[in-house]
């Protein structure tokens, strides 16, 4: 890298970037954000509230019975998740724009893809704080084995970064128009299409005991669709915050 | 330090900068000065890397802006009308987020010293939404001095503020305007802009109008073309 040597006679007192400063600074975003919701608790709360009604609704609105709870639970844990997650996404980055922070961010000396990474985790991050409340609770609700709660975890994480993968990306998107809060779902939801009915599929499996060969076709594409989202948001982050 | 080489920015059909070009050495306190839409904040937002030229090129020291972008943010403050601050975080949180991003050495001691330039040391470990406008631009003066830029980009940074805070301000930005920083301020306040500043450039219809010393401009040269 030349380096600009009418800048460098200054003595400026910012060091070269030490080893690792790529992931320092993804580090510094995701702490960032975790202190700012630690100190307001306003996204979590909202995504806690909204997951719980989410399942407590579909629990008394179906008639449940041991023959056809396992085909409705799969889609109730994930549109719980999916909603819950539009909450948190739908803040990661309208909120910086609204707040006037965002320029601050662009301005990091830093490639941007660690800004995208920095929320990217986030996003996961908050996504599974609730995972780790709704699971349990999806298991009562919905008389599921304890046993399934391993393979159910696996899935839950690969579905969930695949979700915030995209997720994050549009968030970034829609944050230079007006409609904002309402483009992101309508936007985000048709992509998530794959990402969502893999994870039903395979949560769907592990509720009916199905032997892995069934259900590894879903596999491959949930863990497929979740590389190629994180490897397309990650390329195309710089342009998309590009005013 | 700063070189604008025919610079050109257009929004769809609409130009708002036509092919401007001119230098500032280092150690400079440049006012640019201008109506609304003049496109001011667009060439701010142009030298400060946020945004991409349509044609042309921004040099500093030797180095093109656009192609080590990354690089180049190091070496610029930028203060605006937006504190570029998060609300729900007390003012050394901020701060210990941008000494984090910008690499800065020491931080804990480089935020006191910072703190205390800006008068709010004694306040740091409030959140920011409880400081007053005047303190959230003296908070945003010193996270953009955090890394202690040679370059500072100052955008309308007097946006809001109340005569009193406003004095306050020019002071505190005539304090870190030193002869080792190179500065681009905003505003349309032509009084301050002429007291700090060691030469003026004017912006008219997205071209240079006036680039002269200050001691060949008045506030009466100047304000006429606010009247046109």
């Amino acid at each position: 890298m030349p380096q600009p040597s009418s800048i460098i006679a200054d003595g400026t007192i910012t060091r070269q970037p030490p080893p690792f400063a790529y992931f320092r600074k993804v580090w510094a975003i995701v702490a960032k954000d975790i202190a700012a919701e630690l100190r307001t608790k306003e996204m979590l709360s909202a995504m806690f509230v909204f997951s719980l009604l989410v399942i407590f609704i579909f629990n008394f609105a179906f008639d449940l019975r041991t023959d056809n709870a396992n085909t409705l639970a799969p889609g109730v844990l994930w549109v719980a998740i999916a909603f819950a997650g539009m909450l948190g996404l739908g803040r990661s980055f309208i909120t910086e724009r609204d707040r006037g922070s965002l320029e601050g961010l662009l301005l990091a000396p830093v490639d941007r893809s660690a800004i995208y990474l920095g929320k990217f985790l986030g996003n996961v991050l908050f996504i599974s704080v609730v995972e780790v409340v709704i699971l349990p609770l999806f298991i009562v609700f919905f008389n599921q084995p304890l046993g399934i709660i391993v393979p159910l975890v696996g899935v839950v994480i690969l579905g969930t970064i695949g979700f915030a993968g995209v997720g994050t990306l549009f968030s970034a998107m829609v944050i230079h128009t007006r409609a904002r809060d309402v483009l992101l779902p309508i936007m985000l939801f048709p992509v998530v299409v794959p990402v969502l009915l893999a994870a039903v599929r395979l949560t769907a499996g592990i509720l009916d005991k199905l032997p892995f060969e069934d259900v590894q076709n879903w596999l491959g594409l949930l863990v497929a669709f979740d590389l190629i989202f994180l490897a397309v948001s990650y390329m195309m982050f710089e342009y998309v915050v590009e005013e | 330090m700063i070189k604008v080489r025919n610079l050109v920015k257009a929004f769809g059909s609409r130009v708002v900068l036509h092919n401007i070009s001119f230098e500032i050495a280092a150690g400079e306190f440049v006012t640019l000065l201008g109506i609304n839409g003049a496109g001011k904040t667009t060439l701010m937002s142009i030298i400060s890397t946020l945004s991409r030229p349509t044609a042309g090129s921004i040099f500093i020291g030797d180095m093109n802006a656009q192609q080590h972008a990354a690089y180049i943010r190091r070496y610029i403050g930028l203060v605006s009308h937006k504190t570029l601050l998060y609300d729900d975080l007390s003012g050394e949180q901020n701060l210990r987020f941008y000494a984090r991003m910008y690499d800065v050495q020491n931080p804990a001691a480089r935020i006191e010293t910072v703190l205390r330039q800006v008068g709010l040391w004694g306040r740091q470990k409030d959140p920011v939404r409880t400081y007053s406008r005047g303190m959230q631009q003296r908070l945003a003066i010193a996270r953009a001095i955090l890394h202690n830029p040679p370059i500072l980009l100052l955008d309308e940074p007097d946006t809001g503020l109340d005569q009193g805070a406003a004095t306050m301000l020019g002071d505190l930005l005539a304090a870190v305007g030193t002869a080792q920083r190179t500065v681009l301020m905003t505003t349309h306040n032509l009084e301050r802009g002429l007291s700090l500043g060691n030469r003026v450039l004017m912006l008219a219809d997205g071209k240079i109008a006036v680039d002269a010393p200050r001691d060949e401009v008045s506030v009466e040269s100047l304000s006429r073309f606010y009247r046109q």
